[in-house]
């Protein structure tokens, strides 16, 4: 083995004793490439095929369990009638109709907010005020997020600030007629579907803001000066060049305000009209009532939901500049 | 003055300062239309800020920029009627090839029709037919020069501006392309300026060359004049590679009091010391110090006093010349013509 290695050669001292295993070791290794990859990658894999992937195998497996409602006991019976309840089931499907949709628009939200702020931290903000745009945006997120939510009840409540505010600069006739609206409306801002996405999208804001801000700030300045060489004004280059190359940026972003939002059991449950959530109702069932099974049957939806954002994602070239 | 007969650009006076420092100082030139027009000088010379001024990726601080008589002042990049080939191509990487090119013609509000038959055309000139659909990524970074050369001339500009375009390329590439830059510049009759350090491209290819140093412009003429006729030391040495004598050395081949003077390295010749200096011929004596061997010609370095001249013998095929040894004491000469006389 040394003998056959190149650096035998070069180094006499190497067949002293003592160094002799370390620089067979060294050696072995640098010959095997193999080995060393397989070294390396074992602890993560044991850990994510243990951790992660076990559980989540063990729990779809729950999901085709019998539950019995007499004994409110778990058998092991195979059954196909908890996957099937996800789609005859009217209160079922509406929950996953409604958690969809919520996290489509708080999602929609955060990119429409977001956006203006990373595109202004990465191209404009120098110095002082980027470092104070980024505490501004990451200091919430140290904040305990049970705290907001419930805070937010308190700025939302009928009697609450939010309200006030509105009454104040003469808005509170504004505020009835868009609680009076159907689908987002309620009582009040802390029990409508409304009040519930404002408390959502302020929660995920900075999920959405970082993301792109970072994949702004890796497009060459060149590819801008080359867009206004090219005749392209300030907002044809903000279309044609910067967008397009932010897109990894907003798809990260969005996958993670999408999948907070989906399966999210805290905020529902604080703000927000009664009726389940997807989350809540994973809570209800598997808690409450003790019916692994068809807990573990919903969380089947958020599964192939955020497989298939991904894969859209996908084709449509979100992961391509990565 | 009439934009018919101005000059394709004008700078006067132009200065652009980085808080204290002056990247340009006090620069006027003018390019004539339809003229290859380098600028050349080291970095940090100021050449690429003075492009950069004129693409309108940069205000003066002083002083105006005119393209076609117009005065620039206040008019971004997207409203003139210039296009830039960037050293490192900015290509946009989410793009084909196709739709960079059309890029330009796409800003301007030309038809998608219109668009592709015009790409097509540029992506000819330069003879990338095959690769329009491909992403830039997929592309050797000379075919990405191609590109970039064809997204710039495909909106017809009257000024094409080059920043170092061949600056990432081999050896070998680069030759190539600055036969085809050449081409392309009798086929489309505009104006060029092109930015390089070095100044064989420079001298090889321009009708006209600006030579650059620390912000400062130095000299603007033909590649001959700038070579048989340098107006500084700078120039001397950075164009052409002259000898350059200073202090009492000048002045003891003729040269005005406090100024330097030149003499190309082909027109010494190295002398025995007891050889008899033609008349009309400068001379001075020193100690050969160096020898090397250049193929054309063999280098030969005299330290003269504190200062080193170097004389290039152009070999002869047959026998050998008549070198000096090395630490040998010899005479250099050289006609008194050739001596050229700097200004500072």
């Amino acid at each position: 083995m040394t003998a056959a290695s190149p650096h035998a050669l070069q180094a006499p001292g190497a067949s002293s004793p003592k160094a002799g295993w370390r620089r067979r070791g060294a050696n072995t290794l640098q010959h095997s490439p193999r080995l060393s990859l397989w070294l390396l990658l074992a602890p993560p894999l044991l850990w994510f095929l243990l951790i992660y992937i076990g559980p989540l195998l063990g729990l779809l497996v729950q999901s085709v369990y019998t539950f019995d409602e007499f004994s409110m006991t778990v058998s092991r019976e195979l059954t196909l009638a908890n996957l099937q309840q996800l789609f005859t089931n009217a209160s079922l499907v509406d929950i996953a109709v409604r958690s969809i949709t919520m996290a489509l628009a708080v999602t929609l939200a955060c990119i429409a907010l977001g956006y203006p702020v990373a595109y202004y931290m990465a191209r404009h903000a120098r110095g002082g005020a980027k470092g104070a745009l980024y505490v501004a945006v990451m200091v919430p997120m140290w904040a305990s997020y049970i705290v907001k939510a419930y805070a937010w009840t308190v700025i939302l409540a009928s009697d609450g600030i939010a309200t006030w505010a509105l009454d104040r600069l003469g808005l509170g006739g504004a505020l009835a007629t868009v609680l009076g609206l159907p689908l987002i409306g309620g009582n009040t801002l802390s029990t409508s579907h409304l009040g519930r996405f404002i408390v959502f999208t302020y929660m995920w804001l900075p999920f959405m803001i970082l993301p792109i801000q970072a994949s702004i700030e890796r497009i060459a300045p060149n590819l801008l000066l080359a867009s206004a060489d090219l005749g392209g004004g300030p907002l044809r280059t903000l279309w044609h060049v910067v967008l397009p190359l932010s897109v990894p940026g907003i798809a990260a972003g969005a996958t993670f305000t999408f999948c907070l939002t989906f399966g999210d059991f805290i905020i529902p449950g604080l703000v927000g009209p009664a009726g389940d959530f997807l989350g809540t109702a994973v809570y209800r069932y598997q808690g409450a009532i003790g019916n692994m099974p068809m807990a573990a049957a919903l969380t089947l939806i958020p599964i192939v939901v955020i497989g298939a954002w991904l894969w859209l994602a996908r084709r449509l070239g979100a992961f391509d500049a990565l | 003055m009439s934009t018919g007969t101005a000059p394709a650009i004008e700078l006067t006076d132009v200065a652009r300062h980085y808080g204290s420092v002056h990247a340009v100082n006090n620069v006027s030139f003018g390019v004539r239309p339809g003229e290859f027009f380098a600028m050349l000088g080291p970095s940090g010379s100021g050449k690429t800020t003075c492009l950069r001024l004129i693409a309108g990726f940069e205000q003066p601080s002083r002083g105006t920029v005119r393209l076609a008589g117009t005065d620039m002042t206040g008019v971004p990049p997207y409203e003139r009627d210039v296009n830039t080939v960037f050293q490192d191509y900015a290509l946009f990487p989410h793009l084909n090839v196709l739709d960079n090119i059309a890029y330009g013609l796409r800003m301007r509000g030309v038809d998608a029709a219109e668009r592709r038959r015009r790409a097509q055309e540029a992506l000819e000139l330069v003879a990338l037919e095959p690769f329009g659909e491909r992403r830039p990524s997929q592309l050797s970074g000379g075919q990405r020069q191609r590109v970039a050369l064809a997204r710039a001339v495909v909106n017809r500009p009257k000024v094409l501006l080059l920043d170092e375009p061949l600056g990432a390329l081999d050896l070998r590439l680069r030759e190539q392309m600055q036969t085809e830059l050449k081409r392309l510049h009798r086929k489309l009759g505009i104006s060029f300026v092109y930015v390089t350090h070095d100044q064989g491209e420079a001298m090889s290819m321009a009708d006209r060359v600006a030579v650059f140093s620390n912000g400062r412009l130095e000299q603007v003429d033909s590649p001959q004049a700038l070579y048989q006729r340098p107006a500084t030391s700078f120039v001397a040495e950075f164009v052409g590679g002259s000898n350059v004598l200073r202090g009492d050395l000048a002045q003891s081949v003729g040269g005005r009091a406090g100024q330097p003077v030149a003499v190309r390295s082909e027109h010494l010749r190295v002398l025995s010391v007891q050889a008899s200096v033609p008349d009309g011929h400068r001379v001075l004596s020193g100690v050969v110090s160096d020898l090397s061997f250049h193929g054309a010609t063999t280098r030969i370095e005299v330290r003269v006093g504190a200062q080193s001249v170097h004389a290039a013998l152009t070999n002869q095929e047959d026998g050998d010349l008549a070198l000096p040894e090395l630490g040998e004491t010899v005479q250099v000469s050289w006609p008194a013509a050739a001596t050229v006389q700097l200004q500072a």
